[in-house]
């Protein structure tokens, strides 16, 4: 299936947390497990069904020199756990159509379910989920089989031109922050890991208070808080993980070809942005909207895409993470035209931290921000996702109701000054992975 | 912890009772289709127009054109100037996107519900009223050809797949990429656009559905208004284009710059519709799901947990397609290990069907799997929306993506494996290798200063 953008760049483009509101968002409860975990949770009466997302301040950020073992503890917690085998904690949440997911990312690692709340279903669900974060075996045969997995897909990692350009921009641009390196880790790392460092890892990081127990489904109060008490009440107490180390400004520009045997060049343009709870992030989100972040209708696609048929995708963010994440601007195209089109970007980029927003693109932006606030937790996979980032990054509980009226109050003055303080074009990161010959 | 299930069990009684599905179809007179379906837990709306055309109505020499036209489709009508669709989509806070795949092309919008009347006016415009000026085209068929260089040209796997189906199908259409080849849209013409245009947009050649927060009659009225005076066209009947029967297996080799190895296996099976017995592509569907239903599956269980040969693996097969297709298996291997063993194995696992009856167990976990997806398919109205237009513009009816679960749980032990003797067997295969080339110039070079990570 063709489609005329791309949903994953998309979702990235538009942030979806960043959302407006003319309508009240979910009502949001919280609690404390007995061990010290967080608990958000909205009550979705409507579908006989409940998502459990447990959320631990376990990403890849915290691998200290082992680079990957977070990711590769992450994937290990369902592959053998308390009585089962990777096997028999698959078939037993199958046998009940029931999904058990695990990820990791830079700041963030978590193991989600989704449900029936018919009784044999949901008791099957949460005790295995339970046994998986409280009593993973870390077996050595299991944990060879994920390095083995882990590596090919550093292999596949290798054989794409975007995958290739994104990881080496966030090595120039975090130097040696723990953000600068993929969860995965690299191929040397991930063959060097030990199982003891995997179980010291998990130790340190799987606790009740470095967790938060998100829940939305058709449970109520008393049951959602036994739900919480049954699937992380096997862990330790523990500690929050430490604040991370704050993230270098970059001191001047950084421009890098990586040669590939690939049609196109791709493109990425990057330098540190910032963290949630940033207070330029209203101005900075809404002005973003109208430069990448808003799909064909943005300045970038009109630029590059619209006017001159340069490229099928090109975009712009702010990456919003504990310690500033990627303010980034991409695009693929041919190589020949690998230097016009980054010209296009650059100058497009530069003439609105220059300019800033117009009063019609302002109004526009603000218009499709706020209107489309009922789409944006019109699901209970939605909801149950913005429960975890609200409640992993502290943000406060009326978040979403407060969002509209934020994003009304942006001025375009405001944008202009937060991308000129903000924004600094002169000091990017420029990679492009192509074949120099034919740029 | 009694207490918890008790109630909990409460909920699902009154829950399932309170999410009854509703769906209303009207035909308007110049032959649109509309189906409604209700949907009150949020104040929204999609809706989505689908088209009977697609990579598989195509010929030699214009492929790509129906997804060349699915970009087009934003570049203008009469009264709304190229780009403007999308930016009134966007004042209204509305998210729209469009794909095309083999059998359909299809547009969408998902609103707040008091907006859908800026879709319809919108979708019924751009339906007979299309400007597709060349200068436009002159661009937009660049952007296309970036997007097959991206998606195709530049993955190793996406051209193995490309090349597997070329070769596979003699007569079907599904030999054709959706995206087109690359020489047919260098030479692609604005006025081949227009012709097509022309011949497959029509209300007759259309279903119109919306899920969400509305009321059928009022969806119903507010069709006739927008999509009523649109005239109806005549549609040609298609040629069938029948695949004749396979004679012996089929193997193919794609070398290209690649880290991995890959494989592809295929054997050509029937669809609903157009199978020797109705319950076949059912039995199909269960031995797709028996394979790779998840990772308690055979395919994980023997081939990534068991013989650890395997890093990847996957199962696909589709009952619900226009022209029948094929079932269709792959694999990545561990680094260093053979991939000619993994091929063994996947066929190892197909031959099994043949000779050892699937586990009443593994049929229950199925059955099981598919009703509780049954369920949790009710949290997207877009997925709703999909189920129906789809089962709609391949010729069946949307009823069936209800009665699917009872088709699926009627699948017996002794029917998969009379589809596996069937249509599983070694003159049906065909075959691909991706042959990893060397990535020759894979090297970093620095054009300018800055401070290097590590």
């Amino acid at each position: 299936m063709e489609s005329k953008f791309i949903s994953k760049l998309l979702l990235l483009t538009l942030g979806w947390l960043l959302s407006g509101s003319l309508l009240a968002g979910p009502v949001i409860q919280t609690w404390q497990t007995a061990n010290g975990a967080k608990v958000l949770y909205v009550p979705a009466p409507e579908i006989p069904m409940v998502d459990v997302r447990v959320v631990f301040d376990a990403g890849s950020a915290r691998d200290g020199d082992n680079l990957g073992v977070t990711s590769l503890t992450n994937t290990l917690l369902t592959e053998g756990a308390g009585d089962w085998s990777a096997n028999e904690i698959s078939e037993r949440l199958e046998n009940v159509g029931s999904s058990l997911d695990t990820g990791s990312l830079r700041d963030m690692a978590w193991a989600s379910v989704r449900s029936l709340t018919e009784q044999h279903a949901l008791n099957t669900t949460l005790d295995t989920l339970a046994a998986v974060l409280a009593q993973p075996r870390f077996n050595t045969e299991d944990l060879e089989r994920e390095r083995q997995a882990t590596l090919a897909s550093l292999l596949q990692d290798e054989q794409s031109p975007g995958t290739t350009g994104k990881k080496r921009l966030y090595h120039l641009v975090y130097g040696d922050h723990p953000y600068a390196t993929d969860s995965e880790g690299t191929t040397a790392s991930v063959k060097a890991l030990t199982r003891k460092e995997i179980v010291a890892t998990y130790k340190r990081l799987y606790v009740a208070r470095n967790a938060l127990v998100a829940i939305v489904g058709a449970v109520d109060r008393e049951q959602a808080e036994a739900i919480a008490e049954r699937v992380v009440g096997g862990l330790k107490s523990g500690e929050h993980s430490p604040k991370l180390p704050s993230v270098p400004t970059l001191k001047k520009a950084v421009v890098e070809t990586i040669e590939f045997p690939s049609t196109q060049s791709h493109i990425y343009v990057g330098q540190p942005g910032i963290r949630r709870g940033d207070p330029d992030y209203f101005p900075l989100y809404v002005g973003n909207h109208i430069l990448g972040g808003s799909g064909l209708v943005s300045l970038l696609s009109e630029e590059v895409r619209e006017k001159r048929g340069l490229a099928y995708s090109v975009y712009s963010y702010f990456l919003l993470m504990r310690q500033p994440g990627l303010f980034q601007m991409g695009l693929q195209t041919k190589n020949s035209q690998a230097q016009q089109a980054l010209q296009v970007l650059t100058d497009t980029l530069l003439r609105f931290v220059e300019d800033g927003p117009t009063k019609a693109q302002l109004t526009a932006a603000k218009q499709n921000i706020t209107g489309g606030f009922p789409l944006r937790i019109s699901s209970n996979s939605k909801i149950v996702e913005y429960l975890a980032v609200i409640g992993f990054y502290n943000l406060p509980l009326d978040y979403l109701d407060a969002f509209t009226g934020k994003i009304e109050a942006v001025t375009a003055d405001q944008i202009r000054s937060a991308f000129r303080r903000r924004v600094h074009p002169d000091r990017m990161v420029m990679v492009r992975v192509g074949k120099k010959d034919e740029g | 912890m009694n207490r918890l299930l008790f109630a909990v069990a409460l909920t699902l009684f009154v829950s399932a009772f309170a999410v009854q599905a509703q769906v209303h179809e009207h035909q308007l007179k110049n032959g649109l289709k509309v189906i409604v379906k209700e949907d009150h837990r949020a104040p929204i709306v999609v809706s989505q127009v689908w088209y009977k055309v697609g990579s598989s109505y195509e010929h030699g020499g214009i492929t790509g054109v129906s997804h060349v036209l699915e970009h087009m489709m934003f570049k203008g009508t009469e009264k709304h100037p190229p780009g403007e669709f999308s930016r009134i989509i966007a004042a209204n806070g509305g998210s729209e996107n469009a794909f095309t795949g083999r059998d359909y092309t299809a547009y969408f919008q998902t609103m707040s519900k008091d907006r859908l009347h800026v879709s319809f006016e919108l979708e019924a415009d751009r339906m007979r009223n299309l400007t597709l000026p060349a200068e436009e085209f002159a661009k937009e068929v660049e952007v296309v050809k970036e997007e097959r260089r991206m998606r195709t040209e530049d993955k190793p796997q996406s051209l193995t797949y490309e090349q597997f189906n070329a070769g596979a199908y003699e007569a079907s259409p599904y030999r054709i990429p959706v995206i087109g080849w690359m020489s047919d849209l260098d030479a692609m013409q604005v006025e081949d656009l227009q012709a097509w245009y022309r011949k497959w947009y029509a209300p007759n050649n259309a279903t119109l559905v919306v899920v969400g927060d509305v009321e059928p009659e009022a969806v119903f009225t507010l069709a006739e208004k927008h999509f009523g005076p649109l005239k109806a066209e005549k549609v040609d009947r298609l040629k069938p284009r029948t695949e004749p029967k396979q004679r012996g297996i089929k193997r193919f080799v794609v070398k290209a710059p690649a880290r991995q190895p890959y494989v592809l296996l295929g054997f050509k099976t029937p669809v609903i519709g157009k199978a020797d017995e109705a319950w076949e592509p059912y039995a199909l569907e269960m031995l797709s799901y028996v394979l790779d239903g998840g990772s308690s599956a055979r395919l994980t269980r023997n081939l990534i947990r068991g013989t650890k040969n395997a890093a990847a693996v996957d199962a696909d097969y589709s009952a619900f397609s226009r022209l029948p297709g094929m079932l269709m298996l792959d694999a990545t291997p561990v680094p260093g290990k053979d991939i000619a063993k993994i091929e063994a194995e996947l066929l190892a696992e197909v031959e099994r069907f043949k000779t050892e009856l699937v586990s009443q167990d593994e049929l229950a976990r199925v059955r099981n799997q598919i009703v509780a997806a049954k369920v949790f398919e009710k949290d997207s109205v877009f997925y709703q929306a999909m189920l129906i237009g789809r089962l709609e513009t391949v010729g069946l009816d949307w009823r069936l993506a209800d009665e699917y679960v009872d088709h699926l749980k009627a699948v017996t032990a002794e029917q998969v494996q009379q589809v596996a003797r069937k249509y599983l067997i070694e003159d049906n295969l065909s075959v691909a290798n991706l042959d990893p080339q060397p990535m020759d110039g894979v090297k970093q070079r620095r054009a300018a200063g800055g401070r290097h990570g590590k």
